[in-house]
C-alpha cells in the first residue's frame, strides 16, 4: 500500500518535472549559444576571461546539468546525482575568487542561463500553462540552488584565503632572540588577543627550554594598547615561564600604558618591569652576574 | 606496579618522575617521600618532572602539596624541568605554586639548593657569632 503510493508520488513528481530535462537535451546547443551570447554581454567591459575559456566552462556544465538532470532530481542539488556539476561549480568559483572576480559576477555564471533557458521552456510548452508554469518554477528553484551554491564556495575559498594570511602573521610576528648567554627577548609588535598571546607565551616557553635561558625579556614597545585582557595573558606569561625556572621581565611600557594598567587596577607588582630594553637587558646582566664580564669586555 | 624512586645524594633527596603520573602513584610518592625526608635529615628535595607531559588539577595540586610537606620538614624543595604544556596548563588552571622554587633542569637545580644550603650555614654562623 505504502509502496503504491510512493510509486505514485514518484511519477507525480517525474510528470512535473520532466519537462525540463527535456528541454535542457533538446535545446542544449542553442542554450549554449544564447547563454554565451548572455555572459559575454556581461562580460564585454572585464575582459578578464577568455571567451575559449567561458566556452568551454559553458559546454561542460551545461553538459553536467542536462545528465544530472536526466535522473529526474531538480531540486535537491546536493545529493550524488549532483556531485560533478557540484565539482565543476566548485572549481570554477575558486578560481574567479583568485581571479579577483566579485561574488555576484562568479554567481552571474548560473544566473546568466535564465534567460535563454525560460525562453525555451516557454517555446516548448507556450501552449500547456500549467506544465509552463511548473516548469519554469522548477528550473528557477535550480539554478537558484547552484547559483548559490557558487556563492558559498567562493565565500569559503576566501576564508580560506584569510585563515591562511592569519596563521602566517601570527607566525611572523613572534619572533625570540637570544641577547646574550642565558638571555632572550621577545619584541611584542601589534594588538595582542588571545590566539596571539597563545603563540607568543609557546614559543616563548620552548625557546627557554631549548636555549635553557634563565631570563626572558617581554619587551611591548611595539604595542599599541594594553587592556586587562592583554594584562592577564603577560602576567600569565610570566607565571608559566616561572614554573619552568625563568624569570620574566617585562620592558618597554608606554607612558601611556603604564596609566592605563593603574587605572585598569591590574596589579603588576608581581612582575619585574623596565621603561626600556636596555633597562631590562642590564637588569638581566646584573641577574646572571654577567654585568662585571660585560664591563671588562667593553673596558 | 610503578614506583617513583627516590635517590638520595649526599644531603639531598633525588626524586624523577620518569612514567605517567596517576593519583595513586602521587599518594604514594607524597607518603615515601616526606617518610624518607624525616629518616635521612636531607636539606633539600629535587623533583625532575621533565618526562612529565601532561598533567591535571590533582597532579598539579600534589606537586605544591609535596613541595609544601617538604618544606615544613626543613628541606628546601626545588621543582626542575617543567614542560611548557604542563606550565601552561597548570597557568591556565590557576596553579601558580607559590612558594615553590623552580630551575630549568636538574644542573641549575642542583646549585639553586647549594646555594641555599651555604646562605642557611652562613646564617646559622653569623647568629653563632652574635650569640658569643
Amino acid at each position: 500500500m505504502l509502496d503504491a503510493i510512493r510509486s505514485e508520488v514518484t511519477t507525480v513528481s517525474a510528470v512535473t518535472d520532466s519537462a525540463l530535462p527535456r528541454v535542457l537535451k533538446t535545446y542544449e546547443s542553442e542554450l549554449l549559444e544564447d547563454w554565451m551570447r548572455e555572459q559575454m554581454s556581461t562580460f564585454s567591459r572585464t575582459s578578464r576571461i577568455k571567451e575559449g575559456d567561458l566556452r568551454a566552462q559553458a559546454t561542460e556544465f551545461l553538459t553536467l546539468l542536462q545528465q544530472a538532470t536526466q535522473s529526474g532530481n531538480t531540486s535537491d542539488i546536493m545529493s550524488p546525482t549532483y556531485g560533478r556539476v557540484r565539482d565543476m561549480l566548485g572549481d570554477l568559483s575558486r578560481s574567479r575568487g583568485m581571479q579577483g572576480f566579485s561574488p555576484s559576477e562568479t554567481a552571474m555564471f548560473v544566473f546568466s542561463m535564465k534567460r535563454p533557458l525560460f525562453a525555451r521552456i516557454q517555446k516548448e510548452l507556450g501552449s500547456k500553462p500549467d506544465e509552463l508554469a511548473s516548469t519554469t518554477w522548477a528550473a528557477t528553484e535550480l539554478l537558484d540552488k547552484l547559483g548559490l551554491y557558487t556563492t558559498e564556495i567562493y565565500q569559503k575559498s576566501r576564508d580560506q584565503v584569510i585563515t591562511r594570511q592569519q596563521e602566517e602573521l601570527l607566525e611572523l610576528s613572534t619572533p625570540v632572540v637570544k641577547l646574550w648567554d642565558g638571555i632572550l627577548a621577545l619584541p611584542m609588535i601589534g594588538t595582542l588577543d588571545s590566539a596571539r598571546t597563545q603563540v607568543v607565551m609557546e614559543s616563548l616557553l620552548q625557546r627557554i627550554v631549548e636555549t635553557g635561558a634563565e631570563i626572558a625579556i617581554i619587551d611591548i614597545t611595539g604595542v599599541p594598547t594594553v587592556d586587562t585582557l592583554t594584562a592577564q595573558h603577560l602576567i600569565k606569561t610570566v607565571t608559566a615561564a616561572r614554573l619552568m625556572g625563568a624569570d620574566c621581565i617585562i620592558s618597554g611600557i608606554r607612558p601611556q600604558i603604564a596609566q592605563t594598567i593603574v587605572h585598569l587596577g591590574v596589579d603588576l607588582a608581581s612582575v619585574t618591569t623596565k621603561a626600556t630594553l636596555a633597562d631590562a637587558f642590564r637588569r638581566a646582566l646584573e641577574m646572571t652576574g654577567q654585568r662585571d664580564k660585560v664591563g671588562r669586555a667593553r673596558g | 606496579m610503578d614506583r617513583i624512586p627516590i635517590l638520595k645524594l649526599r644531603d639531598l633527596l633525588l626524586v624523577t618522575i620518569q612514567v605517567d603520573m596517576h593519583d595513586r602513584l602521587a599518594l604514594q610518592l607524597q607518603e615515601e617521600l616526606t617518610t624518607r625526608i624525616s629518616e635521612t635529615g636531607a636539606r633539600g628535595v629535587l623533583i625532575d618532572i621533565s618526562s612529565l607531559d601532561i598533567v591535571d588539577s590533582f597532579i598539579g595540586r600534589m606537586i605544591a602539596n609535596i613541595a609544601a610537606m617538604a618544606r615544613v620538614l626543613d628541606a628546601q624543595t626545588v621543582v626542575v624541568g617543567m614542560q611548557p604544556a604542563v606550565a601552561i596548563t597548570l597557568v591556565e588552571l590557576g596553579l601558580t605554586l607559590p612558594g615553590v622554587r623552580t630551575a630549568l633542569n636538574v644542573d641549575r637545580g642542583m646549585s639553586l639548593l647549594e646555594r641555599a644550603s651555604d646562605e642557611a650555614a652562613a646564617a646559622l654562623e653569623r647568629d653563632d657569632d652574635s650569640s658569643e
